[in-house]
């Protein structure tokens, strides 16, 4: 097995504060749809919103097991190696993609972002990296904006996002070379 | 579309579910223990997430929404729609609910568009309990700065992409 040590994942409740305040939103908004439109109103959006819930279970679950599986068989030392400070362009791109594959929640995503950075990998990289990851990473997508937006608002959203991982890369090495140059010269 | 998606979704899990079994049957328990795990955590979140939102569209008043980040709205639109998604806190469900629940209730595409890229690049509230710990601060803050100009552009490309 090329990859012993899956990263270790923090302990995830069912259950947590902002569950809490979108269980107290939802339930003060429903509870306003009851008394203001009626009873009538209230089920038929019940209805429709249960169904599309169902609907997406089934790409939600795919997209646990997705996850769960790259997260064992992605050899992560080989990463490095492909984002380092002399990747140039083609480095951005890389870890761009990576970005993109790379699935699991920030408690995953950061620790890996502060490797490349040990080990190697330079800031326009890792930058590139976590923008790619925040905006077009798959598992993100699909687990939790799919089931809001629905696959065609969120599939433009992505398009849309494609070459911002790349622009935010070349910014941080722009911004890091003239932080680099007037450390230079006011020495 | 939905179907196309579904299809191609489980024909991935099953070549990943092949490669992890190829390498041995403890690596293909795993990643379905693990996936399966997860799906379950989410189940809740999710269920009060995706219900709730069709409430809270519901109840938002329209006459609000439109004014401030509708599809007329335009640049300062989308200047407060990014403004609010910086300011949101709270895990993905919270973001994601409120952008959908504002397109339901009449905000534009582009501003909704603005405000989740905004909220998923730099919400405060995440840059400082996941980021900076476990991060360099300086490569932090150098990720954030660089991220400011994404939401308007990602939201410029709408406008000139158009809405499918």
């Amino acid at each position: 097995m090329t990859n012993p040590a899956p990263p270790r994942r923090r302990r995830r409740r069912a259950f947590d504060w902002s569950t809490a305040i979108i269980a107290v939103l939802a339930f003060a908004a429903a509870a306003t749809v009851y008394v203001r439109d009626g009873r009538e109103h209230f089920f038929a959006i019940l209805h429709s919103d249960v169904t599309l819930f169902a609907e997406m279970l089934p790409k939600v679950l795919a997209g646990c097991l997705i996850g769960a599986f790259v997260t064992l068989l992605l050899p992560r030392e080989m990463v490095a190696r492909w984002v380092g400070h002399e990747s140039g362009f083609i480095g951005l791109l890389i870890a761009a993609f990576f970005g993109f594959l790379l699935p699991g929640g920030p408690i995953t995503i950061y620790p890996v972002a502060g490797a490349f950075l040990v080990m190697g990998a330079d800031a326009g990289a890792v930058v590139a990296f976590i923008v790619s990851w925040t905006l077009i990473g798959y598992t993100r997508a699909l687990v939790w904006e799919l089931p809001f937006f629905g696959s065609d608002f969120v599939i433009w959203r992505i398009i849309e996002a494609l070459p911002l991982p790349i622009i935010a890369g070349l910014l941080a090495r722009i911004v890091v070379r003239a932080g680099f140059e007037y450390r230079e010269s006011i020495k | 579309m939905t179907l196309v998606i579904s299809v191609l979704l489980w024909l991935v899990v099953g070549v990943l579910a092949f490669i992890a079994a190829m390498r041995g049957r403890v690596l293909l328990n795993d990643g379905a223990r693990a996936g399966a795990m997860e799906f379950i955590l989410l189940l809740p979140r999710i269920g009060v997430g995706v219900i709730g939102s069709g409430f809270v569209a519901e109840a938002l008043p329209n006459e609000w929404i439109a004014p401030w980040v509708g599809p007329e709205s335009g640049f300062f639109g989308v200047f407060i729609a990014t403004l609010g998604g910086a300011l949101t806190p709270g895990g993905p469900v919270v973001g994601f609910s409120i952008g959908a629940a504002a397109l339901k209730s009449g905000a534009g595409a582009p501003q909704v568009i603005a405000y989740s890229t905004a909220w998923a690049l730099y919400a405060i509230h995440r840059l400082l309990i996941w980021e900076v710990p476990m991060m360099p601060a300086r490569v932090v803050w150098l990720r954030a700065m660089v991220s400011l100009p994404l939401p308007f552009m990602a939201a410029a490309l709408a406008i000139l992409l158009g809405r499918p």
